[in-house]
């Protein structure tokens, strides 16, 4: 319809693909979506645990992130409950940092001297998880398209090395390539049968946006959902408080053993929790600070036992 | 003279910060050269440049040598010195630690006595070489609202990563080094439309021009100029069109770009329908858009963007099609959030505000409500006691429904539009006039240049919330101190100032401060420097000098006084900035410091002395005692219809009597009991005629 919906925009697969490839090529892992709900990239542990200590990472992966706030019954064209981010991690941070994501803005086909970029102050912070950092939101056309975040603190560890963050946001940057006004209308992949077939992003999800609104407004049960809240933060609780009594010079192949990635799963089953109740409109005032408090004693406890781990074990 | 050149490059600088670092480095720069003797006053320019970029100075006129310096040290006394007249330990330590020959100490005097001295000679150091030791650490003391860190071990903070440094002192580099980056001769231009390639600068003067074949216009004057005249352009593009101005966007995107050009674009003008507070919302703060009028000053359905680019025709269609993509996509989700906040009015949200928090010990804003409703209650009682007419019923639906906007999808989205979005849906809603704009203004003033609600309902109601906030703030130990200010209750008072001033309602300061205290459950009454009647009086003292721009001695003259209405205070300091240059008010004014000296040093108790007219024996002091019982009376009538002009032309007036009185009268005669009646003479002038202002205040001159 007008100049930039080439018929080769790329489809939503293939965009995931270019930014992967991008990635790998300059020395990214590419590790896969964590299958524990998270609210963003960043609490994956591929991120929220890798920051921490010395150790270089660069790490690359696609993260469908939750927010059940968010869901909108699958009737707003530009929000979701579920959308999906790729998550960059480069620790150190490279010199050239910025040219590189520039190039990788290139490699999904926008060709900047035809287009407006701008990066615009914005900080990141996460109170439940002890983190935040300096940045931008990188603005294309007026469209924001990437948080880009230099952490400073994580688990409420300060940070040494820095590492930076670039968190795309997969279905705003796919519709805007295909120049549709819906996310619901993006071509997530292009089938090559005869005749060729296109699959829509509201085929492949629509349904699941629709349900678990829902369910994330209406059915979910508000007295289970804070019996597991509280399940799993003593479960946490209880692995955290094995570590405070581990002895310090406990054997190194004690050490690897003791399951603080496990723990780290509780507490965000708890973080999703915390929103889930959120959404249902369950949490009252004295009770939300109360439970973010919570949440962020998990996270800085086992952002100091992972920390002290591969301190010893480095 | 040489001229000089610093450029620190960096990745992009928040906006808000460009401006107040540029400044900052120009004066971090000129005081080390001046303090390095590198600067000869009359002479050197000083010029500055900024973009998100890069921060740069450029000096003309630097010496290339220190100019070189003579200093006298003194040291031990001459005696510890050279005892019995020949050099001793203490002489040869001070020669040493002063690097020159002990046969070179010489005697000085001093009120203090004789002390053993050295004339040191400074040889001046070449400009390169200081510069590379001082300017580090200027970079360094740069001051950042936020600062990070980038580089493993955290060497240094600053406010993003540093990518080069250029710093030439004429052709040559000077040897300098921070955050692990060399100064060379080398900058960068426009990230794309120069890409990544190096502009080389060989010498300071061609600067600018280097940058601007790079596609970076450095100066922010002309880029600011630059931008307003693209946007005049580009408004004329629609007949009899003009963009809307906004001086602080204008700033925003100058700091934004370093390569301005703007486009226009378009939007579908059914979303006209909805309200222009939300479209200008959408437009300026969340796109950084200019908003277009008509002839009229009605919105047209036109925007201007100003890009950091230079495209061609097809980049300019590609650009302008993506930002109408986004603009469409907020106004869809505006209209989408209006209608379905709809379906539960404002009356049925009340309840929802129990999970909205207003702070944390004090709660959700339903109790926040209900402290508000106790409040706008008392203050309605107090001023309709003064014959002053209040919708009652319209006033308390207005203060009940004035946060429930918080909890709809409108607010949520565009938190910078609450009270405007509860004004519109009461407005919407049938819930009436009265109400719809109480709730709207509820949050002005929002600074001192704002204007007040228009109506006595919504000024009721702005104060009440803003005075159950302070009261409440300063009962659980948030009072402001200092640079602190996080709940911003200096600015809430300042709204409290400005709206009882401007309103003219009866109410005093202090009135209000006992009605809070009264009327919330949760006040505390607190004592000195951190009370809530201190704090209050600060605001108004604030509010007389930098928002009326009264004199300082004047507005404390005023407020010594005690407290009135807040429009009492204005008169009577308005009032006596009339007069306040007369002779003769001068002369009262200083007799009346005097007077009060006087009676500070006086050992006699000066509480309830009456006068004994038999007492009286001197005729200057008898003509004191008669003026002043003859003019207290027609001052006191004139204070009460407020007339303070004729007021304190009248004590004015007094002047000779005063005068005649300290010439010729000894107030500390030797006899006790002449010497008691004139101090309560004195004392009784002073208490009658500083009702109005404590004239021992005024400040001569």
């Amino acid at each position: 319809m007008t100049v930039i919906a080439e018929k080769k925009a790329l489809t939503f697969q293939e965009l995931l693909f270019r930014l992967q490839k991008f990635w790998a090529d300059r020395g990214c892992v590419l590790q896969q979506p964590y299958d524990v709900e998270v609210g963003a990239g960043t609490m994956s542990p591929d991120t929220f645990l890798r920051v921490l200590g010395p150790k270089p990472v660069r790490i690359a992966y696609a993260q469908p992130s939750r927010r059940p706030a968010d869901g909108r019954y699958g009737e707003n064209p530009n929000r979701l409950y579920k959308h999906q981010q790729l998550q960059v991690i480069l620790k150190p941070t490279p010199d050239d940092v910025l040219d590189q994501y520039l190039g990788s803005l290139k490699a999904i086909g926008i060709d900047l001297s035809k287009h407006d970029i701008k990066f615009e102050e914005d900080n990141w912070e996460a109170p439940t998880l002890g983190a935040w950092g300096i940045g931008w939101q990188v603005m294309l056309d007026g469209l924001e398209i990437t948080q880009f975040t230099y952490f400073q603190q994580c688990g409420g560890l300060d940070l040494d090395p820095i590492s930076a963050e670039i968190t795309y946001g997969l279905e705003r940057i796919a519709a805007f390539l295909q120049d549709v006004d819906s996310i619901y209308d993006v071509i997530w992949a292009r089938i090559p049968a005869t005749p060729p077939r296109s699959v829509t992003y509201g085929e492949v999800r629509h349904l699941e946006e629709v349900q678990f609104s829902v369910y994330n407004f209406e059915d979910a049960d508000v007295e289970k959902l804070w019996e597991h809240l509280r399940l799993y933060e003593s479960e946490c609780q209880q692995l955290l408080s094995r570590v405070s009594q581990q002895p310090e010079d406990l054997a190194l192949a004690e050490l690897r053993r003791f399951p603080v990635l496990a723990a780290y799963d509780l507490c965000l089953k708890c973080s999703h929790l915390f929103n889930l109740l959120d959404a249902r409109g369950a949490i009252s005032v004295t009770e939300r600070v109360g439970i973010i408090a919570r949440i962020r004693v998990l996270a800085v406890g086992i952002a100091k036992a992972y920390s002290r781990m591969i301190a010893r074990t480095a | 003279m040489a001229d000089l050149l610093l450029e620190i490059g960096l990745e992009e600088i928040p906006a808000r910060m460009i401006a107040a670092a540029e400044a900052e480095l120009a004066t971090r720069i000129e005081g080390v050269l001046t303090k390095q003797r590198l600067l000869v006053a009359p002479g050197a320019a000083i010029t500055s440049y900024s973009t998100p970029r890069r921060l740069a100075v450029r000096v003309e006129g630097v010496l290339a040598r220190q100019l070189d310096m003579q200093e006298q040290l003194t040291g031990p006394s001459w005696k510890a010195a050279f005892p019995d007249g020949q050099p001793g330990p203490a002489a040869q330590a001070f020669a040493k630690k002063a690097g020159v020959a002990v046969a070179a100490l010489e005697k000085i005097t001093t009120p203090k006595g004789e002390y053993a001295s050295a004339l040191i000679h400074r040889p001046g150091r070449g400009a390169e070489q200081v510069l590379s030791e001082e300017l580090p650490r200027e970079i360094g003391a740069l001051s950042w609202p936020k600062a990070m860190y980038w580089r493993p071990n955290k060497p240094e903070r600053f406010v993003r990563p540093l990518r080069w440094l250029l710093c030439l002192l004429d052709e040559e580099v000077v040897p300098l080094e921070f955050a692990g980056i060399r100064a060379s001769n080398v900058t960068y231009g426009h990230r794309v439309l120069y890409g990544e390639r190096p502009v080389p600068i060989p010498r300071p003067a061609v600067y600018l021009a280097a940058l601007q074949a790079a596609f970076v216009d450095a100066d922010v004057a002309s880029r600011r100029h630059r931008i307003r005249k693209a946007l005049d352009a580009a408004a004329r593009i629609v007949p009899g069109a003009r963009w809307r101005e906004d001086e602080a966007l204008v700033e925003q995107v100058t700091h934004l770009t370093e390569w301005p050009t703007v486009l226009t674009g378009n939007f579908q003008p059914e979303y006209l329908a909805l309200p222009e507070e939300v479209l200008v919302t959408v437009m300026r703060d969340h796109q950084k858009y200019f908003a277009v009028e008509d002839k009229q000053g009605a919105l047209a359905p036109h925007f201007l963007a100003v890009l950091n680019t230079q495209v061609d025709a097809e980049g300019l269609a590609i650009i302008r099609h993506g930002n109408e993509r986004v603009l469409r996509a907020r106004f869809n989700d505006a209209r989408f959030f209006w209608n379905f906040d709809q379906k539960i009015p404002l009356t049925g949200r009340l309840e929802k505000l129990k999970t909205v928090t207003f702070q944390r010990d004090l709660g959700s804003y339903f109790s926040k409500t209900e402290s508000n409703l106790r409040m706008a209650k008392a203050v309605t009682a107090a001023v309709s006691a003064q014959g002053i007419l209040v919708d009652h019923a319209a006033l308390e639906q207005a203060v009940l429904l004035a946060k429930t906007d918080l909890t709809t999808e409108l607010v949520k989205e565009f938190t910078e539009l609450q009270g405007i979005v509860g004004g519109l849906y009461a407005r919407a809603q049938g819930l009436g006039e009265t109400v719809a704009q109480a709730i709207y203004f509820q949050y002005l003033p929002a600074s001192v240049d704002d204007p007040i609600p228009a109506a006595v309902e919504g000024q009721i109601l702005g104060l009440a919330d803003r005075m159950a906030t302070i009261t409440e703030m300063f009962a659980i130990g948030l009072a402001p101190s200092g640079s602190k200010d996080p709940f911003a209750l200096r600015r809430a008072a300042n709204g409290v100032v400005k709206i009882l001033a401007e309103s003219g309602l009866p109410l005093t300061l202090t009135a209000l401060e006992t009605i809070a205290l009264e009327s919330l459950p949760r006040a505390r009454s607190g004592e000195g420097a951190g009370s809530l009647g201190v704090f209050l009086k600060e605001r108004l003292d604030f509010y007389l000098r930098e928002v009326r721009g009264y004199a300082y001695d004047v507005v404390n003259a005023v407020l010594s006084t005690g407290l009135t209405t807040v429009t009492d205070a204005i008169a009577r300091v308005q009032a006596l900035t009339q007069v306040r240059g007369s002779d003769d008010l001068v002369a009262i004014s200083t007799a009346f410091k005097r007077i009060k000296n006087i009676l500070r040093q006086a050992t006699e108790k000066q509480d309830g002395e009456s006068i004994a007219g038999d007492a009286l024996i001197e005729p200057a002091e008898r003509q004191l005692y008669d003026d002043a019982a003859r003019v207290a009376p027609q001052v006191e009538a004139l204070r009460a219809r407020q007339d303070y002009l004729q007021a304190l032309e009248c004590i004015a007036t007094l002047r000779p009597a005063i005068d005649g009185f300290f010439d010729q009268v000894m107030v500390m005669a030797p006899e006790a009991h002449l010497r008691r009646n004139r101090l309560a003479l004195i004392a009784s002038v002073l208490s009658d005629f500083s009702r109005i202002a404590d004239f021992s205040e005024i400040v001569p001159g």
